[in-house]
């Protein structure tokens, strides 16, 4: 147990107001309605259901989105195969190169509307899609696109060659990220794919599609469906499936697993996390302050590596802690859309309430809860970042990913101790290392299981860099030169 | 007033600094939009924390007076104006300085212990500090001896600067640590602890005579610094960047850093200056495009 963090309250005043900056929503155009992008056009969905989108930070109707049945789904994946085996598989890879360098560039030429419409549907605060969701997603369409028809390099002494259809099942935290992290290695290695994105969050992913229409991309090769649950379980059990790529929680990822064993699908998961991010005494402490503010609170927490358990040294606790409190006590929560918006709206209704489930659990535990004390706004999803002290390491609130801006912190003595409690949870994807000491550096990060390991840093992505977990955060890398390998045989 | 706390403060208690995640953090606050009435109250802040400035070897008894009046009344034009803050000056105009600024709150402030390099005995930085003081400067800034200082000779450099606060009486104390030769994010600040340590009443970074001066990552260090040292024993520091910051969107970033680091009690010119010379024409320029909707040219705002 921690020790007592009674007396440690946000020592400095601060009032900060600014003017209000919102992005103008009139730069994005939004159709009421969006069908199915299949064999390159819009399709009326033969379910003939539609469900609405919403936007999380005003409880308001954005547009209404179709939803893929079964027989959509068939509908997709046939489209997909015709292509792979018509024109696509046999398209010389430097061809295949020029389409996804063209989705690159018009991904960074419309920026600005995905900025605002991942915002607008998913309650991130437009200063993060601006600068890094739409930002990273061109990257990642550039760094694959260059790989296209250098595979011989990257396999050497193997001639490999492409898998099929891919079906893609992508979360609601980085809609359009997710969708180039899936998208790009599949086309760079000649396949064709049948994407489908969150019900929440489905509005960049149908731009992507109508971007893809203009890039003249071949018909078939990408397909994107709509829908919930029920169409991703149709897009795993379909029988002409090659692979699946899923990323999303543990729960369903053990079900897609289950239903994809003793069939010849690929399968690669990206799950949840509960990652450990570890303060030493020796580590340049306002910045650790800062990432573990940019680990926990960036997107709200949506995120599957935040850094959501903290360690610190105890002897530098009080500081941190004391530090930690009034750098919470300046973020500003409110509309996704203003420009000064740090913490944006909460993805939906379930999952606030999922949120506040377990901050109620928390204090039950016993765990002494602080949160800023800013003013929320009256309507729409919102949740002040919060952190627990006084966390015990058998506290649900320190073993169960939360997906929501709520820390759980924790103190440790020695490397031993923060090594075995960092390990100690079903979770592997991320972790995080503060110290100035390069040797402990290397000694913490190999002895970590986690899949990314950041040091003196956290939450920094690249096309380059993969990225991927160990035990229940799943199995397989995207990214980098190993995110190809998901994409060959 | 003595120091409040006569001894070295205890290295092992400053964290180390990542230069990476400083100038990250530094540049988040260019992030923040700053727009229509937010704009004017910080514009406005902005000037009445001028440290209005000349530094010249030509300066002249005419040029000072001519400044002193500009510190006043920066653009008459637009009434209800504030001051800036104080006017900056070498030891030998402060009589001039002083006798043209009376009746109002501006300060005057003077450059003291061989500026700007600080290479002399301390027997003469303390003649020049009390001569600036008997010439009836409300404040000192000082320069530390940064050789001595990257020599490790931390002693000396406290010991100093403690003698000067001694002999600036009820003078307020700037502690200029040259950060330009500092070079590192963790020697600014380690000369930040001993220059608080030691009684400065303020830290600045500066003397705009050596490059690079005062950029947003060494202020954001130096915040930090005066932030944990108010942790620790209560007391506030001012703080004054210097050199460099001559357009109003720095201005107005530098103040979205104060305030978010130190909090709404830093914002005003008792803890807060900037070192400026052309700053204040572009402030005013900012002011009157809010004002009338246009920008005037250069030429409608008085160079001193």
């Amino acid at each position: 147990m921690a020790k007592s963090s009674k007396n440690i309250q946000p020592t400095l005043k601060f009032n900060i107001k600014y003017a209000p900056a919102p992005e103008s929503v009139s730069a994005a155009s939004i159709n009421e309605q969006y069908n199915l992008f299949i064999n390159g056009k819009f399709e009326k969905p033969l379910s003939k259901k539609y469900f609405d989108t919403i936007n999380p930070a005003t409880e308001k109707k954005i547009a209404s989105v179709a939803e893929a049945g079964a027989a959509d789904v068939d509908k997709a994946v046939k489209a997909a195969r015709a292509a792979y085996n018509g024109h696509w598989g046999k398209m010389p890879a430097k061809e295949r190169a020029k389409y996804i360098f063209r989705i690159a560039r018009m991904i960074q030429e419309r920026a600005r509307e995905f900025a605002i419409i991942e915002s607008l549907d998913g309650g991130k605060p437009i200063r993060e899609s601006r600068d890094i969701d739409i930002p990273l997603a061109a990257n990642h369409f550039f760094y694959y696109a260059g790989w296209a028809d250098k595979l011989n390099y990257a396999f050497p002494n193997r001639n490999v060659s492409p898998l099929g259809v891919a079906g893609q099942i992508i979360p609601w935290n980085f809609p359009l990220l997710m969708a180039a992290w899936k998208i790009a290695p599949a086309l760079a290695c000649g396949n064709t794919v049948v994407l489908k994105p969150a019900e929440t969050t489905p509005l960049t992913a149908l731009k992507l599609a109508e971007l893809i229409q203009d890039c003249d991309l071949p018909p078939g090769v990408v397909n994107i469906i709509t829908g919930a649950g029920e169409t991703g379980a149709a897009l795993v059990n379909h029988p002409d499936i090659d692979k699946i790529a899923f990323t999303g929680s543990t729960e369903v990822g053990k079900i897609i697993q289950r239903a994809t064993a003793n069939t010849n699908k690929k399968l690669t998961l990206e799950l949840g996390g509960k990652a450990a991010n570890i303060i030493f005494e020796d580590a340049p402490i306002d910045q650790a302050v800062e990432g573990i503010i940019n680990g926990i609170y960036f997107n709200q927490g949506h995120v599957c590596c935040a850094g959501s358990r903290l360690f610190v040294q105890e002897s530098v606790y009080k500081e941190v802690l004391q530090k930690l409190k009034d750098r919470i006590a300046t973020l500003i929560v409110g509309n996704p859309l203003d420009k000064n918006t740090d913490v944006g709206a909460i993805n939906s209704k379930q999952q606030l309430q999922t949120i506040q489930k377990y901050i109620a659990i928390g204090k039950k535990e016993g765990a002494e809860m602080f949160e800023s004390s800013c003013a929320l706004p009256n309507k729409g999803f919102f949740c002040r970042p919060t952190l627990f002290t006084n966390v015990a390491q058998s506290s649900r609130i320190a073993q169960e990913e939360i997906f929501g801006p709520v820390l759980a912190i924790q103190t440790f003595r020695t490397d031993d101790e923060v090594i075995e409690k960092a390990n100690n949870t079903p979770y592997g994807l991320s972790a995080g290392v503060w110290t100035n000491k390069g040797s402990r550096i290397f000694n913490i990060t190999t002895r970590l299981r986690a899949g990314v390991v950041w040091a003196n840093t956290y939450n920094k992505f690249d096309p380059v860099s993969p990225f991927g977990g160990y035990k229940e955060s799943g199995f397989g890398r995207e990214g980098g030169l190993h995110g190809l390998n998901a994409y060959v045989k | 007033m003595p120091a409040v706390t006569a001894f070295l403060p205890d290295f092992r208690n400053t964290p180390q600094i990542d230069h990476v995640g400083v100038e990250e953090r530094a540049a988040r606050f260019t992030k923040r939009s700053i727009k229509t009435e937010s704009k004017v109250e910080g514009l406005k802040l902005t000037l009445n924390m001028i440290d209005l400035t000349t530094l010249e070897g030509k300066d002249t008894d005419g040029k000072v007076k001519q400044l002193c009046y500009k510190a006043m009344h920066l653009h008459d034009a637009y009434p209800g104006l504030p001051t800036v803050a104080a006017i900056c000056v070498y030891p030998s105009m402060v009589a001039v300085a002083k006798k043209a600024l009376q009746g109002s709150n501006v300060k005057v402030a003077a450059v003291a212990t061989a500026f700007p390099s600080g290479q002399s005995s301390r027997d003469v930085k303390l003649r020049d500090t009390k001569f600036a003081i008997d010439q009836g400067a409300d404040e000192i800034d000082m320069v530390i001896s940064r050789g001595k200082f990257l020599q490790g000779e931390y002693n000396f450099v406290f010991d100093e600067i403690a003698a000067i606060k001694e002999a600036c009486g009820n003078a307020r104390l700037k502690v200029i640590l040259e950060t330009g030769e500092l070079v590192t994010y963790d020697n600014v600040r380690r000369a930040s602890e001993i220059a608080m340590y030691a009684g400065a009443d303020f830290i600045k970074t500066s003397t705009g005579k050596i490059q690079p001066a005062a950029t947003m990552p060494v202020t954001l260090v130096m915040l930090e610094a005066i932030r944990d040292f108010y942790y620790r024993t209560g007391k506030k520091i001012a703080m004054k960047p210097a050199g460099g910051i001559s357009k109003a969107k720095a201005a107005l970033h530098y103040l979205v850093m104060v305030q978010e680091t130190l909090g709404t009690d830093w914002l005003s010119n008792e803890w807060f200056r900037f070192g400026a010379s052309s700053l204040a024409n572009d402030v005013l320029m900012q002011l009157e495009k809010e004002r009338t909707g246009v920008y005037q040219a250069a030429n409608y705002f008085s160079i001193d």
